[in-house]
């Protein structure tokens, strides 16, 4: 399946281009990301728990970031194997459009699953990764835009809590 | 007055009391002291090359006995096909190797590469899990028509993803070329025949015991023919000698086509049962059985008619692409060509057929027979394509087909397809079936159901088909590596009771009854003394099993023969007990008597005779009143019929509704009117199915997206109407002893192009020009249709 969408982040070009090669940030917003480690140049190890449709699992997965031009784009992949489960990849291509303070986040995803998931779960995989793509970016904006009302929290699918725009004021202490 | 008795009765099903009490022993339901698991692990991705596996971490789980690769089999033979094909161009069909386990590159989603057996079902899949596999993914092989362009190869061995090019009757070609070329009408339709997945109630199952103190295998699995199974397991795959494999089909739960074939977990829980020393069970999920049980149809048609003014039939030519799957199955060259392209005559007397079919490799589930295997196929473009030309024609469907009919002085019929058909009346199963299903109250039908904001739609079908799948020197000629024959036991026991042994399985036909009621009928016994014993290699005769639409015709033509010999046989121990000569002993009601006299002995004192013969002469009479017959016929059956259906479509949402369906069958002599029936329902509910419901679909990655029932859509009892069924047109066969045809497919056979025909006809008079609809006619499809007409 494929989606595209931009999200209009509250925070400067220089400041997003940062975050999404920060993997404290990509464990945030990946929904239901456990464990994120490595580093832009090596990629990163994920471990994501997610539910589709009757399937649950927990996918370990490699992510790459390619096609690197900075700070205005660059490819993510990844693929997750979830034993029993299938698997699930796919991949964004991320465009950064600066616009004032502000970023236009252009992004172009593609996904596919495999196994157990598209068996059981593929009336539902288009939705779904619809749906992951809309979190993952949403907290995205939240995790490095301005906070919109102050005090307002996200809970992540591991339960932790955090303020919005957390990343935004880490770096600019 | 209907018998209650014999031949020609109805009596209840005698297997279904243990069937609906939940008594029936299944593969699954039987334990084994010692008993293993086998667990199997199979490829999530549809293509691709296994760079390597790692079962370390898996063989050091708890509970683990045993895991097997590919490479464990390497040395053992193919599971083949059946059928030799050979193309066009005089080349024979390519035979790519399927091997036991995948080794070096998997094929298709469920693919299985390895297999663990363990202790329980949780240790197994929990190793199964564990065992790491490095598979380099290709793009995936699916559409049939695009896998024949490029260098993607399923096999790469092959070189090709071309199976065979298959053209009948070759010789034909020109001239059918011709005629299509000068005809003053030609009906052209392209058209999609979806495939399905079987979906027997009970999936497939084995388990494996061995003993090493005589080096003997016994298999208990979920199999149609168990001497069929044996015979490629010995002979082809694992080369485990014949008379040391005993192989049991116990009770089966549904098949469809679907358990005739050998599959690889048979041979691998036979190599794990020597191996661990335990019997080895694996029991296949319903996942297991959406992903690699054969799938049936399958085929994408174009098809023309060529007709002359008055709509007379003067030829059809047909091109078509079958999708074989990832693996030949046992029987996926036969199904869509000798049991396809040989009925492309249909019931008429078209002068010139010609039918070419390009059988492709793609990476997905094996395709094989599946209920009514090619025939359907065959009955689905025929009729679909002469219903299209009865309206350009302006043509009455019904005065279409009727003009073109074989008719009855015709017989035998040597038909443009090259098969002989012996014996029908299709002029007669029309009247009938116009009668029955009170075809003249359509219109005011129609206007009710317009007036309630409904389009209603009549279609109309004419088939034949050619079933009791047999003989054997024909079969042999058109490729086939087995003989079709049947066989059967029947052995007289000492205290008068029968135990009868046959070819033949049943996995829902309803053997245990009408077999009885045959032998019943001829020795004037009570049929409840007579069992029928099935399904075991050690205790019944080496018949061919069940398919095809064959137990009765050709085993049960076998059991005839053989019940013939116990009354010659009798008769000669009657006569030496009443002191008379064999000539003068008549049998009637179950008493031998001297013709003339009131001297008779019982058929029970004869039994108990022949095995205590204190008195025989014994140059003349052998001890014991047991006998053998191997049967094998002239000719295939061709049963046929009429069906007609009404269907109410809803404008708004597209969504058709099922009316009425009537289906008038010849199926020559009928034993059990009530078995017969209930063959019709289910063939019907399977065809409904095919045209309204069920579609296996594969994306282009060669995911199943259809591999549980929230996907795949099975007919349930709110999508079929109540059925009128009607075999009082029969014709008898007239080269078996029955005088029997074969009713096991011919619903299956029959309804989708009815259906379809109906949905056609509903559209068409709401003034939309929709000519042809794909199967599934789901709400959607029936919808865009009509938006888009």
């Amino acid at each position: 399946m494929n989606l595209s969408d931009s999200k209009t982040i509250n925070a400067d070009r220089a400041t997003v281009w940062a975050a999404l090669l920060n993997p404290d940030v990509l464990k945030a917003c990946v929904p239901g990301c456990q464990d994120m480690t490595g580093s832009p140049e090596d990629g990163f190890e994920a471990v994501v728990v997610q539910k589709v449709g009757p399937v649950k699992a927990t996918f370990k997965g490699a992510v790459t970031l390619s096609d690197i031009n900075e700070p205005e784009s660059l490819t993510i992949t990844g693929e997750g194997k979830g034993g029993a489960a299938g698997f699930a990849k796919g991949g964004a291509d991320v465009r950064l459009e600066a616009d004032g303070d502000q970023t236009i986040l252009h992004y172009e995803v593609e996904a596919k699953v495999g196994g157990k998931l598209a068996q059981l779960g593929s009336r539902i995989i288009d939705g779904f990764a619809k749906k992951m793509a809309d979190q993952f970016f949403q907290n995205f904006q939240d995790a490095v835009g301005e906070p919109t009302t102050e005090g307002e929290t996200i809970t992540t699918e591991i339960g932790e809590e955090k303020k919005k725009g957390w990343f935004k004021r880490l770096v600019s202490n | 007055m209907p018998k209650d008795t014999g031949i020609g009765a109805s009596p209840l099903r005698r297997e279904d009391v243990r069937f609906l009490k939940g008594a029936g022993e299944y593969t699954d339901d039987i334990k084994t002291y010692g008993e293993t698991v086998a667990v199997f692990a199979r490829s999530t991705v549809a293509n691709g090359i296994i760079k390597s596996i790692d079962t370390s971490v898996a063989e050091g789980m708890p509970g683990v006995l045993a895991v097997f690769t590919g490479a464990d089999f390497v040395e053992v033979g193919g599971n083949p096909a059946g059928w030799l094909i050979n193309s066009r161009d005089g080349e024979p069909m390519k035979e790519p190797k399927r091997p036991v386990l995948a080794h070096g590159k998997v094929r298709h989603v469920g693919d299985a590469y390895a297999a663990v057996i363990a202790e329980t079902d949780r240790q197994a899949r929990d190793a199964a899990e564990a065992i790491e596999i490095d598979i380099e993914e290709l793009p995936a092989i699916i559409d049939v028509k695009e896998a024949l362009k490029g260098d993607n190869f399923v096999h790469d061995e092959i070189g090709t993803n071309q199976c065979f090019d298959w053209g009948w009757i070759e010789d034909n070609r020109a001239a059918t070329d011709e005629a299509i070329k000068n005809a003053h009408h030609v009906t052209t339709l392209e058209l999609v025949n979806n495939r399905l997945i079987p979906n027997a109630m009970e999936p497939r199952c084995s388990m494996a015991s061995y003993k090493a103190s005589g080096d003997e295998y016994v298999l208990h699995t979920t199999s149609q023919n168990p001497h069929l199974t044996r015979l490629l397991i010995s002979a082809f795959v694992m080369g485990i000698p014949e008379n040391k494999l005993t192989v049991i089909a116990p009770d089966v739960g549904g098949g469809f086509g679907s358990k005739i074939y050998h599959y690889g977990e048979e041979a691998l829980v036979l190599a794990a049962a020597k191996r661990v020393g335990r019997p080895v069970k694996w029991t296949s999920d319903r996942t297991e059985a959406f992903l690699t049980d054969a799938h049936g149809r399958d085929h994408v048609t174009k098809i023309e008619l060529a007709t002359d003014a008055e709509g007379n039939f003067q030829a059809f030519r047909t091109e078509t692409y079958a999708n074989v799957g990832a693996y030949l199955s046992n029987f996926a060259t036969a199904t869509p060509t000798f049991l396809h392209g040989t009925l492309m005559a249909g019931n008429y007397t078209v002068p010139l057929v010609y039918v070419n079919v390009k059988a492709v490799f793609t990476n997905t589930a094996p395709v094989d027979a599946y209920r009514g295997a090619g025939r359907p196929e065959a009955s689905y473009s025929l009729e679909r394509v002469i219903d299209k030309c009865a309206r350009e024609l302006g043509m009455d469907p019904i005065a279409l087909r009727r003009k073109n009919f074989i008719k009855p002085e015709q017989y035998p019929f040597a038909s443009a397809a090259g098969l002989e058909y012996d014996s029908g009346n299709y002029d007669a199963l029309m009247d009938k079936m116009e009668e029955v299903a009170d075809v003249k109250g359509f219109a005011a039908r129609r206007a009710q159901s317009e007036a309630n904001g409904m389009l209603r739609g009549f279609g109309v079908n004419a088939y034949v088909e050619a079933c009791g799948i047999a003989p054997s020197n024909l079969v042999g000629v058109l490729g086939s590596r087995v003989g079709l024959y049947d066989a059967a036991t029947v052995r007289v026991n000492a205290t008068g009771n029968l135990s009868v042994m046959v070819g033949a399985h049943s996995h829902g036909q309803g053997h245990e009854t009408v077999f009885p009621q045959v032998v019943a009928e001829m020795l004037g016994i009570d049929a409840a003394s007579i069992d029928i014993v099935h399904g075991d290699t050690s205790k019944i005769p080496f018949g061919m099993g069940t398919y095809g639409s064959r137990s009765l015709a050709v085993c049960g033509s076998a059991v005839v023969r053989a019940t013939e010999k116990i009354i010659n046989k009798a008769k000669k121990i009657a006569a030496h007990m009443l002191e008379a000569a064999e000539g003068d002993i008549e049998l009637k009601d179950g008493q031998f008597s001297v013709a003339g006299t009131d001297k008779s002995v019982s058929f029970g004192e004869v039994a108990l005779k022949a095995y205590i013969p204190h008195d025989f002469p014994l140059e003349d009479i052998e001890p014991g009143l047991e006998e053998t017959a191997f049967y094998d016929p002239a000719n295939f059956t061709f049963p046929s019929g009429a069906y007609c259906c009404e269907v109410e479509v809803d404008p708004d949402t597209g969504k058709v509704r099922v009316d009425r369906f009537a289906a008038v069958d010849d199926f020559g002599n009928v034993i059990n009117p009530m078995v017969v029936t209930g063959q019709v329902h289910g063939g019907l509910g399977q065809g409904i199915g095919q045209a309204l419901l069920e579609a296996a679909r594969y994306n282009s990655d060669g995911q199943l997206e259809s591999a549980s029932y929230m996907d795949y859509a099975m007919p349930r009892a709110d999508d079929l109407p109540f059925y009128t069924v009607d075999h009082s047109q029969g014709t008898p066969c007239t080269h078996n002893p029955l005088g029997v045809k074969g009713c096991g497919e011919a619903g299956a056979i029959g309804s989708p192009p009815t259906i379809v025909n109906a949905v056609i006809d509903a559209l068409q008079s709401s003034g939309k020009n929709v000519t042809h609809i794909d199967m599934p006619l789901t709400p959607h499809r029936v919808w865009s249709a009509m938006k888009n007409a």
